[in-house]
């Protein structure tokens, strides 16, 4: 098809505008990490834009000799691993029994978990009932009180109940139960809608901080997030800083930069290899929920 | 007859008893941690007491609407919902509509690879948590060595306290939520826009309409129910409040305008420990949330509309 020249142009100015999204939305990112490797003079001498200014990696061996932060990265890491594999355990469970037309009390579970959307109890009834139970300063309680979705669960629902029923038939056929389908038929077919739950999990708890800042008051379950909430707010109380020569406040910037970076690399690296797969697994809850 | 139907019931279970078994541990999930919270929500009419359970406590003075009389006599809470609907409000104003604009932006890219590559980019803020988000913005806007002032400076404009002037901060807030959510909003909008029916494009294509009389005429009305189910979900979220973001962006400059109700709930209950008074302002709140929920909803109803029940 020819295309007029206004067209043309009409491309090139869209072009145009992507580019800027494009650059908008990596720009500050690589503005924080070229300050992270920068000197503390260049940096206050106002010199360091995208490319960092005297290379050099002290402000990471500062952070990485901070025993608390790296602590810190390396338990909110099996954090997140814990928590994704028990979210999607629990996912499955709570999904897969739903698309049996006859299962008998169906209705009345769907009502019971999609009331949840629509209405909670709010974060004092939820906080009281963790202290009875035991669970406010204990590390379960940054897995448990927040480990099911429901959004997930409609939206693997969903997935699951677009596999033909006739696969399911002929594995009943071949005497096969419900668990051994699970395992057999569906979850070998929904690998990708369950690699876009897992993303999502995974980024919840990496990101994630409420709870721990609401439910949980021992410093060392601190998730990484609040613990970079703590020094990016508080110049003084870092602990880096207070060390003996840290002190000069350009230093103290570079250490700030340095530690969104070492919060934030994960998700960079994580998040080209599951990309592909997400915007399937996203729309589809979309249309269906 | 009836022997036929209890032996049926009894194969039934025989043959699917294991899916009930794999329901206990979720459905135990949601009625612990969901429904019986909702048992402590009473003490929002009662004098919390910490050694009696919530069903032993006195009720409160008024009968028992003595907190929510507190709350609305309390100028902290007052500005938590003044705040609340006011960010949220903006947040509609501007955030609603972006990733529409995005969406029919990205549609009309006429180079595959590029418009993946746009797509992947600008999905990534969705991504970084608030205090990442917060962090970045705190050095790129800081007074006097951000990127952003320095260059402000350079071009002879004097520095702007972005997020240490309440005003400043409130379009800060709005714009840093743009950037976080813009990319991933599009992603509902572009899923709609494929399934708009290709025979409709070249039926406008033959009758000489152009990139912008499609949009028009043949995207926007394809888009129309997906935006109105999205609409009548924030409206129905305009009381509600997130936590994650005003919390991580806000300083003690800005409290007046980043207090919202849910940074008051934190406040007040697990820091001040005053449980039934922030009790009552959560129960209101949610109330709220779910009034005006099926309010907007029967709202686009009437006037044609799918909903969203």
């Amino acid at each position: 098809m020819v295309k007029s020249r206004s067209t043309r142009i009409g491309d090139w100015v869209i072009v145009f505008i992507c580019v800027i999204a494009i650059l908008v939305c990596l720009l500050p990112v690589l503005n924080i990490a070229a300050r992270s490797l920068s000197t503390a003079e260049a940096l206050i001498r106002n010199e360091v834009f995208l490319w960092p200014k005297g290379f050099n990696f002290s402000a990471y061996e500062t952070v990485l000799s901070d025993s608390k932060y790296t602590w810190s990265l390396a338990w909110t890491a099996i954090l997140t691993v814990i928590c994704t594999i028990w979210s999607l355990f629990m996912t499955i469970l709570c999904a897969y029994p739903l698309i049996y037309d006859n299962l008998k009390g169906k209705k009345f579970i769907i009502a019971l978990i999609l009331f949840t959307m629509y209405f909670n109890a709010g974060t004092i009834p939820t906080y009281l009932l963790l202290k009875e139970l035991h669970l406010l300063n204990n590390p379960l309680v940054l897995i448990i009180p927040n480990c099911i979705s429901v959004f997930y669960v409609i939206i693997l629902r969903s997935f699951l109940y677009g596999i033909p029923e006739s696969l399911r038939e002929s594995a009943e056929l071949d005497g096969a139960g419900p668990l051994r389908i699970l395992v057999n038929v569906y979850l070998p077919l929904s690998t990708p809608v369950l690699a876009t739950l897992a993303l999502f999990y995974a980024v919840g708890r990496w990101n994630g901080f409420t709870d721990a800042l609401l439910y949980m008051s021992d410093r060392k379950y601190y998730p990484i997030q609040l613990l970079l909430y703590n020094i990016l707010n508080s110049i003084n109380s870092i602990e880096v800083a207070t060390q003996e020569g840290f002190t000069t406040p350009g230093l103290s910037e570079t250490i700030k930069s340095a530690t969104v970076m070492f919060a934030t690399v994960p998700i960079l690296i994580v998040y080209p290899w599951l990309q592909r797969y997400f915007i399937s697994g996203v729309t589809l809850g979309a249309v269906k929920g | 007859m009836s022997n036929s139907k209890v032996s049926k019931t009894l194969s039934y279970f025989k043959r699917y008893w294991i899916l009930y078994v794999m329901l206990l541990l979720p459905v135990a999930f949601f009625i612990i941690f969901r429904y019986i919270p909702m048992g402590y929500i009473q003490i929002a009419f009662k004098n919390y007491s910490i050694v009696k359970s919530p069903w032993e406590m006195e009720w409160a003075d008024n009968h028992g609407f003595q907190y929510f009389i507190q709350a609305f006599s309390n100028r902290d809470f007052l500005y938590a919902i003044r705040n609340t609907l006011m960010l949220n409000f903006l947040d509609l104003l501007f955030g609603f509509p972006a990733p529409i604009i995005l969406a029919l932006i990205l549609n009309e890219l006429a180079f595959k690879r590029f418009k993946r590559f746009t797509q992947t980019v600008v999905y990534l803020p969705h991504f970084l948590s608030w205090i990442i988000i917060s962090g970045m913005a705190l050095q790129l806007f800081a007074p006097t060595n951000g990127l952003i002032n320095i260059m402000l400076n350079r071009m002879g404009f004097p520095s702007i306290p972005f997020l240490n002037d309440p005003v400043y901060w409130v379009v800060m807030y709005v714009l840093l939520g743009i950037w976080q959510s813009v990319g991933w909003n599009t992603i509902i909008y572009l899923a709609a826009i494929a399934g708009i029916n290709p025979e409709l494009y070249e039926a406008a294509s033959v009758d000489g309409a152009g990139r912008f009389r499609k949009i028009w005429h043949v995207t926007l009305p394809g888009l129309r129910p997906t935006i109105i189910v999205l609409l009548i979900l924030s409206l129905g979220h305009i009381l509600s409040s997130e936590f994650d973001r005003p919390y991580a962006l806000s300083n003690k400059l800005v409290t007046e305008v980043s207090n919202v109700i849910s940074i008051f709930v934190y406040n007040y209950g697990i820091r001040g420990l005053q449980f039934s008074l922030s009790t009552a302002v959560g129960l209101f709140q949610s109330v709220v949330c779910v009034i005006f929920l099926f309010a907007a909803n029967a709202l686009a109803k009437k006037t044609g509309e799918r909903g969203i029940w």
